[in-house]
């Protein structure tokens, strides 16, 4: 086997979560490269929570609907995926719980026998079918072993005498090839933004939780010691954003995180960011809605939104990646262009890629470097909103000896106070559009569209369809064009990836086309529109099957 | 007022007799007075928020932040995070502290963050004409309210106080230089300090001849007992003609939020050392 699928499931509650972790880093461990997609519905305990972990030799960013082992810790999981099973389908489940019928490929384990005879806790039923499955794939004990002792450490004995009682419970199916690449960290995209917002000089982070941001928000808070970061957690999302402004105010460098409802709350502040030019990254998890919606699931729904929010007109930066290495690199230079241009940038993401687990490659990452901003030259008397031909006005930060700094969510002169006066009310709008034209013009020096393949028939895509898209289209030859930066929109790149294409095929997750709706008002029609609005990410099978008909 | 150095060129756009400029030259004079015993002028920053009062911002020739709406102290509260040296006032009105923004003021009391709130309460929205406020009388005919306001005022002295604030004041403007002690006292607190200001909109609620029926200095003989402080500030239920107390309610130590930050303001780790460290555990 040089790929392979498993799925874990079970109530909420029974570490499933963690479960498709410790699985991935098992096949990180043997060189593959993962990636996990991870169900769950909106409870604390109960309900059917599933983890789907592919491993493959090469970088993958989506899942098979069909799996090669399954991992039952409850009846559902037995139940309700068999649609995935294939012939030669391994399945291994709880004795106590599951009642295995109609198949003949299973090892049933007693894990209430194995608990009670080794000591083990009700959490570890998890890591007693992991020691099945690793027995199954023919997966040396060792690896298994070195996997529990760095990531799991506590009650570690326990853990390892079940895991061997699952591994010496179930028999050998299968033999997966250890591979010769050095092993990758394993971390959702979540965990990838915070380390580039930290990378490119992150000092505080500002979250109230919402799904699928709150990740980012723990993640940030464990790290804060270690990191020198301020982290906090607030009355509301409109504390969120105005808190992150006073910082800006103070020069420390501060990212947000949230999702659409939350978001809302944060549009208020959004304004104030855009009119004071105070720049804050927005970690925008994309959710299905309207409303309430699907809370932990997924949905791209929020692209016109994003583009919209906040009364009157001021520029913003959005980009949008489509797996790990993107989301590092690119909320990186999400923050250092935020503060170069002095407005918000958001860092527009969904389920899908905020807690998906991806296999990280620093090295193909790249670096987006800590870059500082235009500071105040420190001559004369400041100015801080001085008009220049950029539209940058130089920064300074208070306590600043002598001088006066003042920031406005008025209309405002140069120096920081109000004015109802006509012509700087022109000049002031001005200047911000001079900003968005400076900036594009320095997006002009990044990858802002990403081309993989050569046909003359091209999937575009944005975001977390990306890994699926590539396969697929890698599967007909077809080409697959991916905007990196949707605001201010990259036209030049985009003409240059549309030469020679002669069909275009949106594929997003959402009901109504808002990047054919972006695209058609930059002028660029296209032909044929694969949406998936449920709230599940596009499986290979899924695309394949709706691009099939439109190719035919 | 012009020549001062603490006071910028802006031209000042309130109604002739306003309750503003009594807290304009008060907090002038206070800031003049910490800094002759030694404030950096440049560590004072100030943050308003919309409204009449807001106009402070503009007046006032120091550091600001003109926030909008209601949120004067999340602003603030990450000002002060930045920079433990700054000094930061706030500049509210009832319709900000009280309404808009009434969840904030409640965080920054719980969170004692060291800043100083000075709300300019004068019982009606000034900026949009003439609506009742949270703390106008039940009955008030107030452009919103033709028929009378069918809500009694709550007494945000008392919400400040169950909420952690750790110094409560009110003040009355005219009475100068009690205000004065008060405000002055309000920045010089560490911790969550509120001077509630019974300030006079003469346009649309003009009370002071009400107010100087009714207003009387109290001095609570134990500042730090919170009993003292609840029963001196419910005297006066901002419903009933009076009597009014102002003065200093309650001033108490404890440690602010500001005192665990973890923000790294020099800088000192080695972010990419950390990173290389974060990677390897992910393996």
């Amino acid at each position: 086997m040089d790929e392979v699928s498993i799925l874990v499931g079970g109530i909420a509650g029974d570490g499933i979560n963690e479960a498709g972790i410790t699985i991935s880093r098992i096949f990180g461990w043997l060189g593959y490269h993962i990636y996990m997609y991870y169900d769950y519905p909106s409870l604390v305990k109960g309900g059917h929570n599933f983890a789907i972990i592919r491993a493959a030799g090469h970088k993958i960013g989506a899942c098979s609907d069909m799996v090669d082992v399954v991992l039952a810790l409850n009846q559902d999981t037995f139940d309700l995926h068999r649609a995935r099973w294939r012939e030669q389908t391994i399945v291994i489940y709880d004795r106590d719980k599951v009642q295995a019928t109609g198949t003949t490929q299973t090892s049933g384990i007693p894990l209430l026998q194995v608990l009670q005879e080794e000591g083990g806790l009700p959490v570890m039923r998890n890591i007693c079918m992991i020691g099945g499955l690793c027995q199954a794939l023919g997966i040396p004990w060792s690896v298994l072993e070195g996997v529990l002792r760095k990531h799991i450490p506590k009650f570690l004995d326990a853990n390892l005498r079940v895991a061997r009682r699952g591994y010496d419970a179930v028999s050998n199916q299968s033999t997966i090839t250890p591979l010769s690449d050095p092993p990758l960290p394993v971390l959702i995209g979540n965990q990838a933004i915070g380390l580039g917002l930290l990378r490119s000089g992150l000092q505080a982070y500002v979250a109230y939780p919402m799904t699928p941001s709150s990740s980012l928000l723990e993640f940030m808070a464990r790290s804060a010691q270690e990191f020198g970061l301020q982290v906090i957690h607030p009355e509301n999302e409109i504390a969120v954003m105005i808190m992150a402004l006073g910082f800006a105010y103070m020069g420390v460098k501060t990212a947000v995180g949230t999702s659409g409802g939350g978001f809302c709350l944060m549009t208020e502040g959004l304004g104030l960011s855009g009119q004071a030019e105070l720049p804050v990254v927005v970690l925008m998890g994309q959710r299905t809605g309207p409303s309430t919606g699907l809370p932990t699931y997924t949905s791209q729904g929020d692209l016109l939104f994003i583009m919209n929010a906040g009364q009157g007109e001021f520029p913003r930066l959005i980009v949008a990646p489509g797996d790990a290495e993107e989301a590092y690199y690119w909320s990186g230079v999400a923050m250092n262009l935020a503060w170069k241009y002095q407005l918000p940038s958001f860092i527009l993401s969904d389920k899908i890629l905020c807690e998906g687990l991806y296999s990280f490659d620093s090295t193909a990452a790249g670096d987006p470097g800590d870059e500082p901003p235009t500071l105040w030259s420190g001559d004369g008397s400041y100015q801080r909103y001085r008009l220049t031909e950029s539209g940058v006005s130089p920064l300074a930060f208070p306590p600043q000896l002598g001088q006066v700094i003042k920031s406005n969510s008025y209309t405002h002169d140069e120096n920081g106070i109000t004015t109802e006066d006509a012509a700087i009310a022109r000049a002031f709008a001005d200047k911000l559009q001079r900003k968005e034209e400076s900036l594009a013009r320095e997006l002009d020096g990044y990858e802002t569209v990403k081309v993989y393949g050569q046909g003359k028939t091209a999937l575009l895509c944005w975001g977390s369809n990306k890994g699926v898209c590539v396969e697929i289209a890698n599967k007909f030859g077809l080409r697959v064009i991916q905007p990196l930066v949707l605001s201010p929109f990259p036209v030049k790149a985009w003409e240059a990836a549309l030469q020679g294409v002669d069909r275009t095929i949106v594929v997003e997750c959402n009901v109504t086309g808002q990047l054919s709706k972006l695209l058609q008002q930059k002028g660029y029609n296209t032909d044929y529109r694969i949406l998936k609005y449920d709230g599940r990410p596009f499986s290979l099978e899924d695309l394949e099957e709706e691009v099939r008909k439109v190719i035919a | 007022m012009s020549t001062s150095r603490l006071i910028t060129s802006a031209p000042n756009q309130w109604c002739p007799g306003c309750g503003n400029f009594g807290i304009l030259n008060t907090v002038r004079s206070v800031l003049e007075e910490l800094i002759s015993e030694g404030l950096p002028l440049e560590n004072v920053v100030v943050v308003s928020g919309i409204g009449q009062h807001a106009k402070m911002a503009d007046y006032l020739n120091v550091n600001s932040f003109y926030s909008i709406h209601g949120r004067t102290f999340p602003a603030a509260t990450a000002i002060k995070l930045s920079e433990p040296d700054m000094r930061v006032i706030c500049f509210a009105g009832d319709g900000d502290a009280y309404a808009e923004g009434l969840d904030h003021l409640i965080f920054a009391a719980k969170r004692n963050i060291d800043i100083t709130a000075i709300i300019h309460d004068n019982r009606v929205y000034g900026l949009t004409t003439g609506q009742y406020t949270p703390t106008s009388p039940f009955g008030y005919k107030g452009k919103s309210t033709p028929a009378g306001s069918r809500e009694y005022p709550f007494n945000p002295l008392e919400i400040a106080l169950a909420s952690g604030a750790t110094f409560v004041a009110r003040g009355y403007p005219p009475r100068a230089e009690h205000f004065q002690g008060l405000v002055k006292d309000a920045i010089r607190h560490k911790g969550f300090s509120m001077v509630e200001v019974l300030q006079v909109c003469v346009s649309y609620n003009n009370l002071y001849d009400f107010y100087e029926e009714h207003v009387h200095e109290v001095k609570v003989t134990h500042p730090s007992s919170y009993e003292e402080a609840a029963q001196a500030i419910r005297i006066w239920d901002y419903n009933s003609e009076g009597p009014i107390p102002i003065g200093k309610f309650y001033q108490v130590e404890r440690p602010g939020f500001e005192e665990f930050s973890t923000l790294d303001n020099l800088q000192t780790v080695d972010r990419e050392a950390k990173l290389q460290e974060t990677l390897a555990r992910l393996i």
